[in-house]
């Protein structure tokens, strides 16, 4: 690992100015990712700016909103007896997260911003139309997320909350990559005033997705059933050592019908 | 180079580091505590899990001024000051739960944390997936995995 100068502002206009600095600082979140991309000095920063002490933890259910702030765990979110209540998806998906130890440490601004084409929370922010606030301004997921480890935030942006639109029903079903637990296929369905969304991580040469035709056929019909036939193109999808496009195309089908029957138990 | 102060298996102590130095560095280069292990270096084995605050934790996904301020506790840590083993550490010898003993460190912190936060009992399925982020190449878990059921009651009926 390259060295740096490491800060732990406490301060938010602090943080955000020593990540606007020169020398191309970097914020520090739970980690888990950016500490081994460090090791592999696949990056080389001047300065790490550590997150942990801006006060960015919390669960909170503000009426049909449920508000998740930035530095928040995943193992804090699938213990909160209040995102089981409001959201129980959310919760049952960030306790398949990696491991005990990386759901301690790891945050779901953290896996946001990273924006890994395998990760889970893209899906449900995506699939619920969440929306992510910053230091500066309000996001919805569709600007957001913009490809393979990209986002709309700026390099001096720092995520503070996740706002997710509580659904009706909603279900995610991964198929893990037995070794990194990363989703090889993630699909993420919502049953929400606005009809249903899918989304897919995992899969997508662009990272995560809203499967159209998906949605039109469970708009008809929310069941597993409606998906009988419901092709992903197979050109879309991306293809590695672990799974080939077709197989990749195929096992989003068998996730989403999956996760419908999860959603309507 | 920034210095840092934390607690370590009940004693404070202090150091001076660089930013990029690892927890698990710390602990072992600068503290002499060469029993949390450095396995894979790349966050997938669980040799150099420690407690932090309660929780196990990767120390080598970790800087060691991440942990300014922490109470930790390692492998060293467990044992009483008479040398009596750790109910855990007991009954990975009884039921013969290591063979190299590399990852036995990190397994039993990590199932300490597992059984601490399971006070309402733990299936064996609980402790086969409570047990992902911890590597074992020898014994094929099984033994692991009956020494941390049968450190369950000797664990909670201590805390009584």
């Amino acid at each position: 690992m390259y060295d740096f100068e490491y800060l732990r502002p406490k301060q938010m206009d602090e943080a955000v100015r020593a990540l606007a600095a020169e020398g191309d600082p970097k914020a520090l979140a739970g980690g888990m990712t950016f500490i081994p991309v460090l090791k592999q000095r696949l990056n080389k920063p001047s300065a790490i700016v550590d997150l942990a002490s801006l006060g960015l933890s919390g669960i909170s259910l503000a009426g049909e909103i449920l508000k998740i702030g930035a530095m928040t765990t995943h193992g804090e979110i699938a213990a909160s007896s209040t995102v089981k209540n409001a959201f129980p998806a959310l919760a049952s998906m960030a306790g398949n997260i990696g491991d005990r130890q990386v759901r301690y440490r790891g945050t779901i601004g953290g896996s946001l911003a990273n924006n890994d084409p395998s990760a889970c929370y893209p899906a449900a922010v995506l699939a619920t139309g969440a929306s992510i606030v910053t230091d500066r301004r309000t996001i919805p997921a569709e600007e957001f997320f913009q490809g393979m480890f990209t986002t709309d935030l700026a390099a001096d942006e720092l995520i503070t909350e996740i706002h997710f639109p509580v659904p009706e029903r909603a279900a995610y079903a991964k198929f893990p990559n037995p070794a990194s637990h990363y989703a090889m296929v993630g699909v993420f369905v919502a049953k929400t005033a606005d009809g249903a969304r899918v989304a897919v991580t995992g899969a997508g040469q662009n990272g995560v997705f809203r499967h159209q035709a998906m949605e039109d056929a469970l708009a008809k019909s929310f069941d597993p059933q409606a998906l009988q036939g419901v092709m992903t193109p197979v050109e879309l999808m991306s293809s590695d050592i672990h799974g080939s496009a077709a197989y990749r195309a195929h096992l989003v089908g068998v996730m989403a019908m999956r996760a419908v029957a999860a959603a309507i138990r | 180079m920034p210095e840092l102060a934390m607690t370590v298996n009940k004693q404070k102590v202090t150091g001076v580091v660089e930013g990029r130095t690892l927890l698990v560095e710390f602990l072992r280069n600068s503290l002499g505590l060469t029993g949390t292990h450095i396995g894979c270096d790349t966050s997938q084995c669980g040799a150099c899990v420690v407690s932090i605050d309660g929780k196990s934790v990767k120390s080598c996904t970790m800087l060691a001024l991440q942990a300014a301020g922490a109470d930790v506790t390692t492998i060293e840590g467990l044992a009483g000051p008479d040398g009596a083993l750790h109910p855990m550490q007991a009954m990975f010898r009884e039921h013969h739960a290591l063979q190299c003993g590399f990852c036995t460190p990190g397994m039993v912190m990590s199932a300490i944390d597992l059984v601490q936060t399971h006070p309402d009992g733990l299936t064996e399925d609980e402790i086969r997936h409570g047990l992902e982020g911890n590597l074992c190449r020898c014994t094929g878990y099984h033994n692991i995995v009956a020494a941390i059921a049968a450190a369950w009651p000797l664990m909670h009926s201590a805390a009584e």
